[in-house]
């Protein structure tokens, strides 16, 4: 895998700390979904094209659950 | 995305989320200039929605809402300085810092100054009458609920009532006052006002509708508060909660248009400051046109200003030809108990209303609103169920929208 450019990134949420707000989903609908039972990673490592959006949910969840890995 | 324009000097106004936001895009899309953030507050940047919540609670702790660790930004900032001014044909703004005048050049600007609580408009004011917008209010009142006062919350809105709430789960006895039929009126509508007043009730909340503030009794210390009914209620602690105003002040003699908020396209251009739209504006000083409602609105959502203003970075890079406008749906969420209550969409001139899931009597429902035949927002305590709707408001659906599957 050396020299070979990395193709995902790696996000975590911390469960125990979501409240389920949802501002994650707003802004990255395609890897969060907030639903009755709470929140759901649709990918785990999803595509570093979505690294903005990703990003952005990181630093706007206001319980700071959300770690994005490059 | 295309950064067909060469900006070198970017001043961002305001440190809040919008701010943040914006300062992150310009340099996640490659803008390598100058980059100067202008911060009222003291320490970085923080997430506001615990102020009425978890943080006043003390169920988190002051370092649990910092913004800062997840942020690394290259950038110049300025704490506790203050923007005074706003020169467009110099293309200059003037900045308080430490006591100096500081004027900053720029080529691009992000207005972000955010809005300001509305003071009590009357006499001088008691010592234990708070206002809650900063993290340093929200501990200057955690502090005081600690000698377990009696508390008075004076405006039934989203922060009157989270206080409330709040204060009921420390265990202390809570007066809410509120001129209207119910708390959250403004927002969510006479329709559910019977059912917040209910909430608030049932946890123990005196709840006093319909009638208003007169003033303060107190000499120094405020003891009590004057009802417009002649009655008087006795308080240690006064928490005022009566919305706030865009941070608007220092743009007065701009000539830029600053009725209820800094006026801008869809985009964030600012309308009336430059041709080439290198003055955006976002969060809850931005009154932006809303492609999908069709007005100007100034919208005060967490959410709403960290989108708005990564939108306002990308259309100061993109110029004002090649911008694209910003049209996502307000999402707005309020802790209040063990309710969420969630919105999506906007409720503003509603003329339609309808329970369309589930029952108020039992805490979880969604209910919908109207406006001319379709269907513009959703509130629900049913937890995350107003997110199925986002398709229904986004395509203007006929009123009231199918129930979605899942």
């Amino acid at each position: 895998m050396k020299n070979q450019l990395k193709t995902s990134m790696k996000v975590s949420v911390d469960l125990d700390t979501c409240d389920g707000n949802g501002v994650c989903m707003s802004l990255c609908h395609e890897v969060f979904d907030v639903r009755e039972d709470g929140l759901h990673l649709l990918q785990e490592q999803p595509s570093v094209e979505l690294r903005g959006p990703l990003k952005a949910a990181e630093v706007s969840c206001p319980t700071q659950a959300i770690v994005v890995e490059d | 995305m295309p950064t067909d324009r060469q900006l070198q000097q970017i001043v961002i106004v305001g440190a809040g989320v919008a701010g943040m936001r914006a300062t992150e895009t310009l340099r996640q899309n490659g803008y390598d200039g100058d980059l100067t953030i202008v911060g009222a507050e003291r320490h970085g940047p923080y997430h506001r929605p615990p102020l009425s919540k978890k943080l006043l609670s003390g169920q988190v702790h002051r370092a649990g809402i910092d913004m800062a660790p997840q942020f690394d930004v290259d950038a110049r900032v300025l704490r506790g300085a203050s923007a005074v001014g706003l020169d467009l044909s110099a293309r200059k703004v003037h900045v308080r810092d430490d006591g100096q005048n500081l004027p900053l050049s720029f080529d691009g600007l992000v207005i972000a100054s955010g809005a300001e609580p509305r003071q009590w408009p009357g006499d001088p004011i008691p010592d234990g009458v708070l206002l809650l917008r900063t993290v340093e209010d929200c501990l200057a009142i955690r502090e005081r609920l600690g000698s377990h006062p009696r508390v008075v919350v004076v405006g039934g809105g989203f922060i009157g009532a989270e206080v409330a709430a709040t204060c009921r789960l420390m265990g202390l006895d809570v007066v809410l006052i509120e001129k209207a039929a119910g708390p959250l009126v403004h927002a969510l509508g006479d329709e559910l006002a019977p059912c917040w007043a209910r909430l608030h009730r049932e946890h123990g909340v005196d709840l006093r509708l319909g009638v208003g503030v007169d003033g303060f009794a107190g000499n120094g210390r405020v003891e009590g508060v004057r009802l417009t009914d002649g009655s008087q209620l006795p308080a240690d602690v006064v928490v005022v909660g009566l919305g706030v105003t865009p941070a608007t002040d220092w743009l007065a003699d701009s000539g830029l248009r600053t009725d209820g908020g800094v006026v801008c396209d869809a985009t964030g251009a600012v309308e009336g400051s430059t041709e080439d739209g290198s003055v955006v504006a976002a969060g809850d000083v931005a009154r932006w046109w809303h492609p999908l409602y069709e007005q100007h609105l100034r919208i005060e959502h967490w959410d709403h200003a960290a989108r708005q203003g990564a939108a306002a970075a990308r259309t100061l890079l993109a110029g004002k030809d090649r911008a694209e406008p910003y049209d996502g749906l307000p999402y707005f969420w309020s802790d209040q108990y063990d309710l969420k209550i969630q919105m999506l969409g906007l409720t503003t001139n509603y003329d339609a209303f309808r329970i369309i899931e589930g029952d108020p009597s039992g805490w979880e429902f969604v209910a919908a609103y109207g406006r001319g035949g379709r269907t513009v927002a959703v509130v629900g305590t049913i937890p995350n169920r107003v997110h199925a709707y986002r398709a229904a408001i986004s395509q203007r659906a006929e009123f009231p929208p199918p129930r979605p599957s899942g």
